[in-house]
């Protein structure tokens, strides 16, 4: 009874979380615009959406976008990391103070504060707003996820593994190349993949610093469910949803083999 | 050598992270040529009721996510550990899907056309004014937000140590004595993180409220936006109500961690049981 009652309750739960998101997706397949009543079964939302020119070059903005900030954010977190693990008690506190900003302010806060100095220096050095503004803004809110990644990883390692590198003739920068990075490398693909996946995601920070000329996915979207209820939309969900549940699936069965492999060898 | 290598952030966090809100603050207190005002923060005075709204909005979709979430993240935390993370992938997906398709799917199935109240209709029954009311609102930001409540409530529910449960029973603890006393205390880290995670943005939204609340039913993400791209352009009174949600959002945080420490105080009475 009690355990009836209990997955009763998950499975609610369940349903109201996905009942939303599976309607959207069926409708993708409706011959006409309506979101009650299916008249019959069509591919050609699907169709329109891949002959759709602004949600297809929005699309490369966005991967564009992402890459470049998640990569470059990688590079500039991990570095910051290990400075800042190397600091003294103060201005390490006042570091992970000023990087934990951009996570706790709301993120409207966030875009309209960098929006401010973009438009401020647009107007006084000569560029407009687009592609640059875009991949600055999205290093300020993925690089402090980077250094949360990694500064754990940091603090767990020996550092009597650095000392040893350098008795045994490494420099600084071959002892990070061969002991440092190895060892913190798990935080940092956690840390990309978690920029990555933030500036794929992002609409409101985007949405302030793009200016006119150039839009990512979401603001897209946003444009589009602006204007009218689309089943284009509906289609271009379904292929988001179908994505996501294919990466999920993957890095949980790449986890699950980790897990065996690791049980062998204990 | 090594303070050399956090040199480029520190920098690129005082020219993208400090000058920008600093500039908001200076923003604020100017007019549009620059001189010094407190018009922007009197003008804030105006939309006292779009606070008080936003507020409350967002407090009331916390208090649903948390009460929907607890007992989610109970049962999930005692699932055999195979189903566990089985369920968690589950849980976790929507968080995937982006927060606009979301609403979207919420903004079709409340129309008047819509999918509910056709079922409605179907059984006479409506149609209902669903789509542009505040429950539409609150419905928006609990669905988007469940998610980032289950998670962090499930993560300390799962570390939990069984044999304190145990314990408080062999104590004589009746099942409702043990989760009052016992479960929800050492799930107090992971409620704070949970209403932080849903309530900031929650009250910051100007998505949910613009495609499900409709033209009366404007929060603090909408009167900024509408400041800043909307066709009511004036950065400086929007820089203004960026200050002041800025402050509602610190001094929420402030009250809600002074709850989490005074916890920690009575773990230390205890002797560092956790440990």
């Amino acid at each position: 009874m009690k355990r009836t009652l209990k997955y009763l309750y998950t499975a609610l739960v369940v349903l109201f979380l996905y009942a939303p998101i599976f309607v959207l997706i069926i409708f993708s397949f409706n011959t006409t615009k309506s979101h009650s009543v299916m008249s019959g079964f069509t591919l050609k939302w699907y169709a329109e959406l891949f002959r759709d020119r602004t949600i297809i070059s929005s699309l490369v903005t966005t991967m564009i976008v992402a890459v470049s900030a998640s990569v470059i954010s990688t590079v500039l977190g991990t570095l910051a990391a290990l400075g800042i693990n190397s600091m003294k008690k103060l201005p390490r506190s006042a570091a992970l103070q000023v990087n934990q900003l951009p996570i706790v302010n709301p993120e409207i806060v966030t875009g309209v504060s960098l929006m401010l100095l973009f438009v401020f220096f647009a107007a006084r050095m000569s560029f407009s707003l687009g592609y640059m503004t875009l991949i600055i803004a999205h290093i300020t809110f993925d690089a402090p996820y980077v250094i949360l990644n990694v500064m754990p990883k940091l603090r767990q390692m020996d550092n009597n593994l650095v000392d040893a590198a350098a008795d045994l003739g490494c420099n600084s920068v071959q002892a990070f190349f061969k002991v440092v990075l190895p060892e913190i490398m798990p935080g940092v693909i956690s840390g990309f993949l978690m920029a990555f996946t933030l500036s794929l995601d992002d609409f409101t920070v985007s949405y302030f610093v793009s200016g006119s000329s150039v839009q990512t996915l979401p603001v897209t979207i946003y444009a589009m469910t602006r204007r009218q209820v689309s089943p284009k939309i509906n289609a271009l969900s379904t292929l988001i949803f179908l994505v996501v549940v294919a990466v999920l699936v993957v890095k949980n069965i790449a986890e699950r083999k980790n897990m065996k492999q690791e049980e062998i060898r204990i | 050598m090594k303070k050399l290598a956090s040199a480029p952030y520190i920098i690129w966090m005082a020219i993208f992270i400090i000058v920008p809100l600093i500039m908001v603050a200076y923003f604020a207190f100017t007019t549009a040529d620059g001189a010094y005002t407190i018009d922007n923060i009197v003008k804030t005075g105006e939309y006292i009721p779009i606070f008080v709204k936003s507020i409350a909005l967002a407090a009331i979709a916390t208090a649903i996510c948390l009460v929907i979430a607890y007992p989610l993240a109970y049962i999930l935390a005692n699932m055999r550990t195979s189903t566990q993370s089985t369920m968690l992938m589950i849980i976790i997906l929507p968080m995937w899907i982006n927060l606009l398709l979301k609403t979207y799917a919420w903004q079709t199935l409340l129309g008047n056309n819509g999918l509910i109240n056709n079922v409605l209709g179907l059984i006479g029954l409506g149609p209902y004014k669903l789509l542009n009311t505040q429950g539409a609102v609150i419905l928006g930001m609990v669905y988007d937000l469940l998610p980032f409540m289950i998670l962090p409530l499930y993560t300390v529910m799962a570390k939990m140590d069984r044999s304190i449960l145990e314990a408080a029973e062999d104590l004589g603890c009746s099942k409702l004595q043990s989760i009052l006393k016992v479960i929800v205390p050492l799930s107090v880290p992971g409620i704070v993180s949970g209403i932080t995670m849903v309530f900031i943005p929650a009250i910051s939204t100007f998505i949910i409220s613009r495609m499900l609340g409709g033209s009366s039913n404007l929060l603090i993400g909408d009167l900024i936006e509408m400041q800043f791209l909307g066709n009511s352009y004036n950065p400086n009174l929007g820089a203004g109500i960026s200050l002041v949600l800025m402050i509602i959002v610190l001094v929420v945080m402030a009250v809600i961690s002074l709850i989490d420490s005074s916890d920690k105080e009575d773990d230390d009475g205890i002797g560092g049981a956790r440990i």
